[in-house]
This record gives C-alpha cells, structure tokens and sequence, in this order.
C-alpha cells in the first residue's frame, strides 16, 4: 500500500478507492504528548486540504487537513479515549478517518515518503 | 500540604453560636431542605486563617515578582486604583433601571460615558461598548458585531481570515460566530504575507482579525494596505487589542482602517488580571457599528444627563449582566486619569525600550527568529539550547527556582520553541538586569550541565507537573 503525505503533515494511504488518514511520526513527535483529536463526522464531504478534524497536544493545538477529496466513511474512535495511540504509532494504529476518494487524480499534489523525508530536513 | 478537608475534624467551630432565645420560626417545606450536609470543613479559626495565609504565601504575582509573560502585560497594579474602585462599591448596580432611577447614578453612568469616550480617543473609534466582559468575550462581541453589520447590509460572508502567528482565540471567536477561518501564513519578514493576503481575500470574507504589533512584537508596515484591501471587498478590520500596550498614544487603530477593536483593560489599564481580576474587555466601533452595539447603550443628552438607551432594534442585545465588570471600569478610568495624555505615552514608549533592551541583551545567548526592532516583547527561541536537549519548557521551570514567573512559552505557534518575554513599562532596569543575568545563566547551564535545568524547579512546594495526566483526565472534583 502506498503512502502520501501533505506539507502540513497528514499521511495518507491508498487502497481500492479508499483512502486512511493520520498525522506523521514527525508531526506526533512535534506536538509532543497528545491530549485530544477531534474527529470529523461520519459521512461529512470534505475537499481537499480543508479542515477534517483538530488535534491538541500539551503543546500546541491544530488543525488536520484533508489530504483527499471524499466522503468520511469510517473514524478511528479509540482515539475518543486514548489520544495517546497517535503518539505510540501515528502512521499506523494511530489513524483518524477513512475517506471515500472523490478524485484520485489529487495524489499528484501530495509527496512520496521519499520527498516528504526531503521536505522535512528542509524545515 | 493538607486540603481544608483533610485537616476537618467533626464537631469543631470557628464560631459557636449562643442558644436561640427566639421562637422558632416554622420549618421550611421538605422539598426545600438538602438531603444531606453540605459536606464543609468543620475547623476552627485559627486553622482556617493558618490554613488560607500559608496558601497564598504560595502565590506568585506581579506583587511579589518579576512576571514576564508575553502577551500578558503583567504590568503593576497600583493600589490606588483599588481606593478608588472602593469608592463606587456602595452603589447598586439596578437603580439606573429604577423609574427615575437615573437621579440617583448620573456618577455611575458618567464614569461609564467617560471611559467609553477616553478609549474611543485612544483607539480612533467612535464609540466603545464596556460590557464585554475579557479579551475573548470582547472578540465574540466584536465578531457578533461585524455578522450583524454584514446582515443588515444583506451581504453574503463566509470567512474570516487571521494570521497564522494570531491568539488562538481570534480564530475561535470567529468559528463560534459561524464563519470559516482562513489562515494567512506569516512572512520571513515577521508579519502576514501581504501577497498571500491578497491571494486568500475574496468577497465573501467577513473580517480580517489583526493583532497589531503582532504576537512576534512586530508592527505591520503594510496595515493599511491591507486594510484598503479588506475594505475594497466590504470586508471589516478587527483590532485584536491585546498588544495595545506598544502603540497608545502613539497610533490610533482606527486611523489605520481598523473598523472594530476589543481593548483588555487588565492588561493595558493597569488592572488586574484572572482571579485577582476580573478582566474586561471593552470593544470600540466606527460609526458604521453604532446601530448594533449591545444594549442598553449609555447616552448623554443636550443637557449633559446620562441615560440608558432601550429602544435599540438593531442591537446584538446584552453581551453581559448590568454593565459589565463594573469595578474594572472605575479602576481603569482613574488610570488613564493619573496618567493623562502624555503619562500613557510614555508608558508605550518605556514598554517598547525595555523589550528592546532585554532583547539585545539577551540576543547573543537565544536565537532570534525574526530578530528586527520589535515593540513591546521580544521572541527568542531555545533552538540552540535544544541541541543539548533543553527545552524552552526547562528554561521556564529554571526561572521559577530563580524567582521568576516564567515567560510565555511555545506561543506564537510559528516559532518553534518559542520564548515570549514582555517585561513592561513597570520594571526597573535593576529588575531587568537581575533578569537578564539569570537568562544567561540559563543558557551557560545549558551548554555545561543541561541536566540541571531538566530536574528544575527543585524549590518549589511540588516539581514538574503531569501535564498529559492532567490534560487527558480533567478530572477537576478530587473529593468525590
């Protein structure tokens, strides 16, 4: 399964017209011990790089954009009550929504692991 | 140290009442009595003044240190202004909705006007409403404001855009309002990317929410430019006040096209702030707003009596009970009296030369993001000092063992590690200096023995704090 990832740092991975949303081990690491993630609603349309949900840390709170156009098909709930897994594993078990791809032509926009890497020695 | 609480035992008094030598009257109805005792603490009074003296001598404030918190203005106090607060405290705040009742509180509703007027001069707008009750009420009511204005004239708004380096509650004020937010990125030049302004403005922006100078310390060159921007789609201005301390008297807001402004009394007027506050946050308007200012509006007639305007059809309606914290108000209006004019200049003027002296001072030993003349506070980063793993959360900690209230950290969000110090106008350059002195023996501890600041504070009743715990359980009631 591939793995895309935003400037602002959601990754997001692609299966069968469906894709997983979270925030990177770099992101979850910068925000330190998170404390609470807003998930967005089940069935909400969202565009691409409009707010899906929040999340605050100890630190800081901010926004989680979507990397995707689509249709919220599925949040991961246990984060309701242990915000934590998002920093025990934010690019896996730590993910917040499934979207419904809308346009998968949209990926262009987004970066590899590889660029992403780049990206971030740029920061 | 024991809860009051911990330290009750059953049966023991402060005061023992004689025996009633009275009728007693007849019971109150059962539907009326608890159930169950309000489960107070049963001590004596002596233990009672032991036990709320030795808590507040745990207390930190600006009476008892230096409290350099960035966007706070933790200026002085001045008792006097506490004299001057006691002498409208007799005054009930109903009588002027008594019939006739203005006879009785023209003092009252003239302080009121006054005040209202001194701020409007102070800020370039042309009238102010005091009711708000702090910063952030100020906001909601100014952005009540700005929607009621864009129904009025039937035009269709859907966002307000704020710089990424904003308070936090710019945005939120405005999303509880209804509108979208749309997030400006800063520039490396320190302020709101003036291209990616343009960019983002359209004609379905409500407002643009400015904090000017910003959370940087920094003045924005372009405000009018943006502002002429904003206007052109019918878009309003609104002057997030907090920073106000570095400008009085010496630039108006309303002469740089800001339409709407909350100003934090607690923090430029010289009261106090949070528990030994309240706060109040007041909101001046140009003309164009009068007609919906919340309600009942304080007028004055040809004969110089102040009244209460009802009939108000296009008001918000009230933001706040009676007329907003009122004792605030008295206390402010006396500061801008002792002040006068030239006094509130001055005060800007010493606010900015201070941060400017802590920030030169202190530039070789902290990184400085957007290290230009700044206002009236200074943005350091502990980007250095997080290469031998120190944190700008343990430069804080170490203060407080030092004797100082830490500055803000982490805030503006866009620097990273950020450090934010406003000593203000009130503080000696001894205090500085001292200040200045325990920075630098921050950094030097960083670089020699970073451990040190890791374990810090070692002098206080308790150490570092579980922040997380305390975040993900909020639970505040320990006794149940």
């Amino acid at each position: 399964m591939s793995i895309y990832f935003t400037k602002e740092h959601e990754w997001v991975k692609v299966k069968e017209g469906i894709c997983a949303v979270g925030i990177s081990e770099h992101a979850a690491h910068e925000l330190g011990d998170v404390t609470f993630v807003e998930l967005p609603q089940l069935g909400k349309q969202v565009k691409q790089f409009e707010v899906l949900g929040s999340i605050e840390s100890v630190k800081a709170a901010s926004d989680i954009y979507a990397p995707l156009s689509g249709k919220v098909v599925k949040v991961n709930e246990a984060l309701n009550d242990a915000p934590e897994i998002v920093n025990e594993s934010a690019e896996d078990a730590g993910w917040m929504a499934w979207i419904e791809i809308a346009d998968e032509s949209e990926l262009k926009s987004l970066m590899t692991r590889e660029q992403y890497d780049e990206f971030l020695k740029t920061l | 140290m024991q809860l009051i609480y911990e330290k009750s035992i059953p049966g023991r008094k402060g005061v023992k009442l004689p025996a009633s030598d009275v009728p007693t009257a007849a019971p109150l109805p059962e539907n009326l009595l608890r159930g169950e005792k309000a489960g107070l603490a049963e001590v004596s009074e002596m233990d009672l003044v032991r036990h709320f003296t030795n808590l507040s001598r745990r207390n930190f404030s600006v009476d008892t240190n230096f409290y350099p918190l960035g966007s706070c203005t933790m200026k002085y106090n001045a008792k006097v202004l506490e004299n001057a607060a006691a002498l409208f405290a007799p005054f009930h705040p109903m009588t002027a909705l008594l019939p006739q009742g203005n006879d009785f509180c023209q003092g009252t509703l003239g302080m009121l006007y006054d005040l209202g007027q001194m701020l409007a001069d102070i800020t370039g707008m042309d009238e102010v409403t005091t009711q708000p009750l702090a910063g952030a009420h100020g906001e909601m009511t100014g952005i009540m404001l700005i929607a009621a204005y864009h129904k009025a004239k039937g035009n269709r708004k859907r966002y307000v855009l704020v710089p990424d380096s904003s308070h936090g509650t710019n945005p939120a004020s405005a999303a509880m309002a209804g509108y979208e937010i749309i997030t400006v990125p800063t520039a490396p030049y320190g302020d709101m990317d003036i291209e990616l302004f343009k960019k983002a403005m359209n004609d379905e922006v409500a407002a643009v929410m400015m904090t000017c100078p910003n959370t940087l310390g920094l003045f924005n060159p372009h405000i009018k430019e943006i502002s002429d921007i904003a206007h052109s789609h019918d878009a309003l201005m609104y002057y997030d006040g907090a920073n106000l301390n570095a400008i009085m008297g010496k630039v108006k807001p309303g002469d740089i096209g800001f339409d709407v402004i909350h100003v934090n009394l607690h923090k430029t007027f010289g009261t106090p702030h949070g528990g030994g506050g309240p706060g109040a946050g007041p909101v001046g308007v140009k003309k164009g707003l009068i007609p919906f200012l919340p309600c009942p509006r304080i007028v004055m007639d040809d004969d110089g009596r102040f009244g209460l305007e009802t009939a108000n059809p296009g008001s918000i309606g009230r933001t706040a009970s009676f007329f907003g914290n009122f004792g605030v108000m008295v206390k402010a209006y006396a500061y801008i009296i002792m002040l006068g004019r030239e006094g509130l200049i001055r005060a800007s003027e010493q606010a900015v030369l201070n941060a400017n002296y802590i920030k030169e001072k202190l530039k070789p030993w902290y990184d400085v993001p957007y290290d230009m003349t700044c206002m009236h506070e200074c943005v350091f980063s502990a980007s250095r000092q997080l290469k031998q793993g120190v944190h700008a959360i343990d430069i804080a900690k170490y203060l407080i063992d030092r004797g100082y209230h830490p500055p803000t950290v982490y805030f503006p969000l866009i620097v990273k590690e950020a450090i934010m110090i406003e000593p203000t106008e009130t503080e000696s350059k001894a205090t500085l200096d001292a200040f200045i002195e325990v920075m630098i023996e921050a950094a030097k501890t960083a670089e020699s023995n970073p451990q040190a600041l890791l374990e810090a504070p070692l002098t206080m009743p308790i150490g570092r704090l579980d922040e997380t715990k305390a975040a993900r359980e909020q639970n505040v009631c320990c006794l149940v």
